[in-house]
């Protein structure tokens, strides 16, 4: 991350600074955490006064990337249990999402939604959701066993399809179990309960208009006197929660990685035939690995559209898998906290970045009206004119298209020359005590 | 359908035999049930000959498809995930080459390019069909397999050449970032949304009267058929019958000994993507002539299907590609009688699944032909 030893000798006061950061961030993985937490919102609060955004939008901004960092956080640290740790292969992520996120709406959306649920208590549904995610993973663990990685990488998107699809069918769209009325309302998706932070500060959360109750009260009008609004509050409030359940989550996830159980999932991870000439019953491990990490996917899932109100079968598209796994090789797979890293790194700067970049380019320099098509911008590039080509590139759906260029090419660069992750090699190793030391093994990679 | 006859090769296999035996009781429930609606009348010839039709149909674009891939894997020994937005770029240059040579003069240069897009370009106008142009269309299809050939080349020469040491599962992993770079670069460069392409109305078809019914079928769909079975045919005469052939199935056998006898392993690397490219861009090509409309998507969305087709004849066979990808494809039409449309590919799928568990090495298992 810093720079080399053989850096210009005029460097070296910045280059002092840069080893004291590591030899800072180096003495635990809370610190490098804090670090890089500051980092990113330092980041993101300077982009938004460079857009000239007020309080309140730099408030929302710093908001909507805690959302989706912790989103991803979890989502990562749930495939890095199965991958990183277990080594099994799964690109059914989306899949594992989706069937936990349409089991919790069916428990608990009302009865009187469009598409009703069985209206159960929100509690009831996020345990039903996560539970369907945990026997779909068991179900999925089956192949797991038996088959070759690759194979598993297609029963897996395969799997995800099938829910998607199943969940998308026009079958299914509404009907009755008895005399209960159900429905996933096929392609026109279908809402969710009410966001549970409403209930926190409303008197009637299901009403839009209903007036505050009197903690919402008191928060609302902290908030309003520093010019921030209700609605940011309310997504700051949730976020703030989701950011608790990453740090449960790694928590757990840490404890699991130290305990027997995550020796002898790394142990696997390293050579199963080893592991199992020891004596271990290494498909219990790794049915046990794969099922906790779809249970985590559920849960990702839940509270990640919970947040809207609102779920559809466009939103498990396979593309979401593949953003996951994006996020886990920056991270590095293997390593607790670089799934927490690669997560927030991929959805502040790889998701989210192209679009920041898009606006402060748009604001700050007038590249006209775009040409329709990138013939016309590459014909203009014939008088020597590339701004046709700039505000083509940058028009709203091209930025979405090269986002995903970059995404491309960013997996295959990360697998071709750092598949150890950005944060260089920090797999966790198998044994109880670390017998290396930590800057010789930073040093190699 | 192929369950029973895997149940019999299967004696020996220890625990899978009572899961191939509930399979195959199954799908002989299944032809009973389906022999019993068509003596009941409640099941005409004519939808079933319908069914079986759409079904090759189906099924020739997958095998073709899946040749490729087939070929590929088992001389590479990785999934490449980036197979359909290889079809999806062999349709596209194809096609645009096609409609150069049908249009060039009547329309402008940019709609041409964009097959329409975001410019007026009236189809019927441009009259594309294999009976009004078949200049077009001849020429479309040597392009379509010409450049799919040459991006799968450079496409290796970039990503896949520098990993050959590295696992299936790095390349995978790489083969995924192609896919993704691929197909939004296309996006970006010719925007997303659907395109006509052939005329349909003057496309000329026949209808062969079955039954009490009658079943229609299209000159295009002949052409696919027609086409995608002669490019097997001639895929079998290089992997049976030529030194290339035999030093590729020398390679997919074992690659160190075929090293070590002397075959230059790189050397048949790069001839099988450029045979697999040009196999894999040609069925892009005729999968579109058939659908009559392209998307940018048209490769990834059938991925997983082509997938499926590899995976029943066996990963790594050729043969059982062509073999996997009609078994899909009628058996995918055929379960309308049974399944409304919108699960047929769940079944499809589901069928895959079942096909890696209990017999990885597909129906066609153990005759790696490539």
């Amino acid at each position: 991350m810093s720079d080399g030893p053989d850096r210009p000798a005029g460097q070296s006061r910045r280059g002092a600074a840069a080893d004291r950061l590591r030899a800072f961030v180096s003495v635990s993985d809370a610190r490098l955490l804090l670090v890089f937490a500051v980092a990113l919102y330092g980041l993101f609060t300077l982009v938004s006064v460079v857009l000239g955004y007020n309080f309140n939008g730099i408030v929302d901004t710093l908001r909507r990337i805690t959302f989706l960092s912790a989103i991803y956080a979890v989502l990562v640290l749930a495939l890095n249990v199965q991958w990183g740790y277990a080594g099994l292969f799964n690109i059914g992520v989306a899949g594992f999402m989706a069937i936990g996120v349409y089991t919790m709406g069916m428990l608990s959306s009302p009865t009187t939604n469009t598409f009703p649920g069985l209206g159960l208590p929100l509690p009831i549904g996020i345990l039903g959701g996560v539970l369907a995610a945990t026997v779909l993973g068991l179900l999925a663990a089956l192949p797991a066993l038996r088959l070759r990685g690759d194979y598993l990488a297609i029963v897996t998107l395969a799997m995800a399809e099938i829910v998607r699809r199943t969940y998308r069918s026009p079958v299914f769209q509404e009907f009755s179990l008895g005399s209960v009325q159900l429905g996933t309302g096929g392609s026109r998706g279908m809402n969710l309960p009410e966001n549970p932070i409403r209930t926190l500060f409303y008197q009637n959360p299901t009403e839009v208009g209903s007036p505050p109750n009197a903690l919402g009260n008191v928060l609302f009008d902290t908030a309003a006197a520093i010019g921030i609004q209700p609605s940011v509050v309310e997504g700051w409030v949730y976020a703030l929660g989701l950011v608790i359940v990453v740090g449960g989550v790694y928590w757990l996830l840490q404890r699991v990685g130290h305990s027997p159980f995550g020796r002898v999932l790394k142990a696997i991870r390293e050579d199963e035939v080893v592991a199992r000439a020891l004596g271990k019953d290494t498909r219990a491990f790794k049915i046990k690995a794969f099922a906790l990490g779809c249970a985590l996917m559920g849960l990702a899932g839940i509270l990640w559209r919970l947040s809207g109100g609102y779920v559809s079968t466009t939103m498990f598209q396979p593309i979401y898998t593949f953003y996951v796994f994006v996020a886990l090789i920056i991270g590095g797979a293997g390593s607790t906290t670089g799934s927490v890293i690669g997560g927030a790194v991929f959805a502040s700067l790889l998701f989210e970045g192209p679009n920041f970049v898009r606006r402060i380019v748009t604001g700050y320099v007038d590249v006209g009206a775009a040409p329709n098509t990138l013939f016309d911008a590459v014909a203009a590039l014939g008088s020597l004119d590339v701004t046709p080509l700039v505000a083509y590139s940058l028009s709203d759906v091209n930025v979405s298209a090269l986002r995903l260029v970059l995404l491309g090419v960013v997996l295959i660069y990360l697998i071709q020359n750092r598949p150890e992750g950005l944060l260089g090699h920090r797999k966790e190793v198998a044994s109880p005590i670390d017998l290396t030391d930590r800057d010789a093994r930073e040093g190699d990679s | 359908m192929t369950e029973q006859e895997s149940g019999w090769r299967l004696i020996g296999a220890g625990g899978t035999r009572p899961l191939v035996l509930i399979l195959a009781v199954v799908a002989l429930a299944l032809l009973t049930h389906l022999g019993w609606l068509l003596y009941a009348g409640d099941l005409g010839t004519a939808s079933l000959a319908g069914y079986l039709w759409e079904g090759t149909i189906l099924g020739m674009s997958y095998g073709l498809a899946g040749v490729g891939l087939a070929m590929t894997y088992s001389i590479l020994s990785f999934a490449n995930f980036a197979h359909g937005d290889l079809v999806t770029s062999g349709a596209l240059s194809g096609w645009i080459a096609a409609f150069f040579v049908a249009g060039t003069g009547d329309f402008s240069i940019r709609a041409l390019v964009h097959l329409g897009g975001p410019y007026s370009l009236n189809t019927n106008t441009l009259g594309l069909s294999v009976t009004n142009t078949p200049l077009a269309i001849v020429v479309g299809l040597i392009v379509a397999a010409a450049l799919t050939a040459l991006l799968a080349v450079a496409i290796d020469r970039l990503v896949f050449r520098p990993m050959r040491d590295q696992s299936g599962i790095s390349l995978l992993i790489a083969s995924v970032g192609v896919a993704l770079a691929l197909r939004y670069l296309l996006v970006f460069a010719l925007q997303a949304g659907p395109r006509g392409l052939t005329a349909g109305q003057q496309t000329p078809s026949m209808t062969v009267p079955i039954g009490a019914g009658s079943l229609t079928i299209g000159a295009h769909e002949i052409t696919l058929v027609v086409v995608a079975g002669l490019l097997m045919l001639a895929t079998h005469v290089v992997l049976r019958y030529t030194k290339l052939g035999t030093a590729m199935r020398a390679m997919a056998d074992n690659e160190d000994l075929a090293r070590v006898t002397g075959i230059p392993t790189e050397r048949v690397v790069l001839t099988t993507w450029l045979l697999g490219g040009a196999l894999t861009g040609a069925a892009g090509f005729l999968i579109a002539l058939e659908r009559g409309t392209l998307s940018m998507s048209l490769g990834w969305d059938l991925l997983l299907l082509i997938f499926a087709a590899v995976i029943l004849g066996g990963i790594g066979s050729v043969y059982g590609a062509i073999v996997g990808g009609v078994v899909i494809g009628i058996s995918s039409r055929l379960s309308l009688v049974w399944l409304p449309e919108s699960l047929v590919v769940v079944a499809a799928f589901l069928v895959m699944i079942t096909v890696l568990l209990v017999r990885p090495s597909g129906i066609m298992g153990g005759v790696r032909t490539a």
